[in-house]
């Protein structure tokens, strides 16, 4: 299989007058045609920063450094007018808040065709009614008279929905999706969510899936790559991460979580204390004073590489092994 | 200075006694549609009942919209209910007036969602915990005071030495953990907590929600926990309330609920909330609701629910369904005319 996207040694950095934030940290990630990539972190993880740096939407403070490829081209040193016809058309990305991403004063018709008159050269017909194809996809009720309506006539799903129609006019490659359900209402997540289910199975579009949460990336999902303060700490499938943890970090993550599906149990094994501070990292691996696995090179040595352990997995971590029931081979 | 008193006697009260009934609690909105048309009540809250027993975690949930933070200010009287009763102790204490409230926060607190913005930036957090105590017990010692919020901060996981520092040096989880002690330094019987988590990562929540659970039981106090998250109502919550647009669908025990859930919207609800597990979560049957919450100024007639129901029939739309008991041994109550 060829990659559709193939990022190595990405690295991120912020200047800020308290000094420079490594948000992401010597990242490297391969995207398959078809297949769908979630990606895990908290807060600060730098899970969207990675995205936004493949897209080339930094902000101004922000420097990247490494390469991204799309399609086996280099894209991160393009120039914009030659970047813009691969984002958008190729490559598109749907954000967390659909009414920030919208223009509040165009009609939702004329910022669908808007991206195939630029992209596609369409004229404006044929744009309207592939707008309205898509719009149909997204199972909105009366496309047609919906093109005509300006994005506060919308509700946030609908708005979502809209949201992922425009990403997909030009029938991308690759969609990325950061966080594109977590503002929605339960039943409404659950919507959009067999959107991209849908979308999965239909399209043959690669997806990147970019959440904090386990729930969404599990029904969904391919491969995980699970982030803390700015680098990978284990990548897999969702089989393995989920029921086979290797790195503290991700089973610490699964134990947080209150699960739907089990009755009250003890207390909840939360992960004691909070994420480093990424203007200024500990010494060693940067979860280790969180981790109760801790041992001298955790401290001593310089962050674990993200290293094969078998089976197409890869792990941060100086533990050699770590069995279901917490039994460590240090 | 050692381990101090408790503020007040616990022993008029044992756990499992009725310290809140809310009955047929009625919160309208007049909204102002224009002109000609006039005014036009907006009802957040429409008939809602439910009791609580001390000691108890009675979970409130619901989408955006449903009534469900609204129910918990007009519990604690920073609303003023339109209608219906919240009898607090024995006493209704729907409408009383700010003064005659005062003597009541003693025992009825809040913790909101937003940790942040519920703080006071210009305030340390040693004054942000002690305002409840001088507001409340204007007679207290200066040292005692501080010796209360230094053993309060210990209590919920901050460092009693950071006493002299500002909410903006903390992060989110520890803001929420002061914004706790505000809410436990007065002892109250009853805390609401809206939200207290959902806007905490996922590792920080779980460590909350812990927090919760261990304060609960050495206060021996009742929650009403809202919330829209369901995982974490399932963990921390006794009896739950299932809201939607105003109106009450269901209430049960947890695992009644959880586990034969009766009402086709809390069927969906359910079903909606993904699982983090893959082979549970491809396998499982999703109920997909069509479109979206109805505005709730013009809601639907009969059962609210009805126009996203797939068990809708004509009889929905006609009839408000009552909130009536099923089944003999168990105390759940369900608001449908066709449920399982």
């Amino acid at each position: 299989m060829s990659s559709v996207l193939s990022v190595s040694d990405l690295t991120v950095r912020f200047a800020t007058p308290e000094g420079e934030v490594n948000a992401v940290n010597n990242v490297s990630l391969d995207v398959e045609a078809g297949e769908c990539l979630g990606i895990v972190g908290e807060s600060g993880s730098g899970k969207s920063q990675l995205f936004m740096a493949v897209m080339g939407l930094l902000a101004a403070n922000g420097k990247v450094a490494g390469s991204v490829k799309f399609e086996g081209k280099e894209i991160l040193d393009l120039k914009m007018k030659d970047l813009n016809k691969i984002r958008g058309s190729q490559m598109s990305m749907i954000f967390q808040d659909p009414m920030t991403s919208l223009t509040p004063h165009m009609k939702i018709g004329d910022q669908m065709t808007e991206v195939l008159q630029i992209h596609k050269g369409m004229g404006h017909r044929a744009a309207s009614s592939r707008a309205v194809e898509l719009l149909d996809l997204m199972r909105i009720p009366e496309a047609k008279k919906r093109l005509s309506q300006y994005p506060h006539e919308f509700s946030g799903g609908m708005r979502q929905r809209v949201m992922i129609a425009m990403a997909l006019l030009c029938e991308p490659k690759l969609l990325i999706a950061d966080e594109p359900s977590t503002a929605l209402d339960v039943t409404v997540q659950a919507q959009i969510l067999d959107l991209f289910a849908q979308l999965k199975k239909e399209t043959g579009t690669a997806i990147v899936m970019i959440t904090h949460d386990l729930g969404v990336v599990a029904g969904l999902c391919d491969r995980v790559n699970v982030m803390y303060a700015g680098r990978f700490v284990e990548t897999g499938t969702v089989r393995d991460i989920f029921y086979d943890p290797q790195h503290p970090y991700a089973r610490g993550l699964l134990g947080s979580m209150p699960r739907l599906d089990e009755a009250k149990g003890e207390h909840l094994s939360a992960i004691p204390g909070q994420p480093p501070n990424l203007q200024d990292l500990p010494p060693g691996c940067s979860f280790q004073a969180r981790c109760k696995y801790r041992f001298e090179p955790c401290v001593e040595d310089p962050h674990p590489a993200l290293e094969a352990i078998g089976g197409g997995r890869k792990k941060a971590c100086h533990l050699k092994g770590l069995s279901r029931d917490g039994e460590v081979v240090r | 200075m050692s381990e101090l008193a408790p503020l007040k006697k616990r022993s008029d009260v044992k756990v499992g006694d009725t310290i809140l009934e809310v009955d047929d609690l009625k919160m309208y909105f007049p909204i102002h549609q224009g002109v000609l048309v006039g005014t036009k009540p907006l009802k957040a809250v429409d008939r809602v009942s439910f009791t609580l027993n001390a000691g108890e975690t009675l979970a409130i949930v619901g989408e955006s919209g449903s009534g469900k933070s609204t129910i918990g200010r007009a519990v604690l009287q920073l609303l003023k209910p339109t209608g219906g009763k919240v009898v607090w102790m024995g006493k209704n204490i729907a409408g009383l007036k700010a003064g005659a409230m005062r003597k009541h926060r003693a025992d009825l607190q809040i913790v909101f969602q937003d940790p942040l913005a519920s703080l006071n930036p210009r305030m340390t957090v040693g004054d942000i915990i002690a305002e409840p105590l001088t507001s409340l017990y204007p007679k207290m010692k200066r040292d005692e005071v501080r010796e209360r919020v230094r053993q309060m901060m210990a209590k919920v996981g901050l460092l009693p030495q950071m006493i002299n520092r500002y909410p903006h040096e903390f992060s989110g989880g520890q803001n929420q953990r002061i914004g706790i002690a505000r809410a436990m330094v007065l002892e109250p019987r009853l805390i609401v907590a809206d939200e207290p988590v959902s806007a905490l990562d996922v590792s920080i929540q779980a460590q909350i929600v812990n927090l919760l659970e261990r304060l609960q039981e050495e206060f021996e106090m009742s929650m009403l926990f809202i919330s829209h998250d369901l995982s974490v109502v399932r963990h921390i919550s006794h009896r739950i309330m299932v809201l939607y647009l105003g109106n009450v669908m269901e209430i049960a025990s947890r695992d009644e609920l959880f586990e034969k859930p009766r009402h086709p919207y809390t069927q969906a609800l359910i079903s909606a909330a993904p699982i983090p597990d893959p082979d549970k979560e491809t396998k499982k049957k999703r109920i997909i609701l069509e479109g979206d919450i109805p505005s709730p100024l013009s809601p639907p007639s009969g059962c609210v629910f009805r126009t996203r129901c797939p068990r809708a029939q004509s009889k929905c739309a006609k009839e408000i369904p009552d909130l009536a008991a099923r089944g003999a041994k168990s105390n759940r109550k369900v608001a449908c005319h066709f449920p399982d």
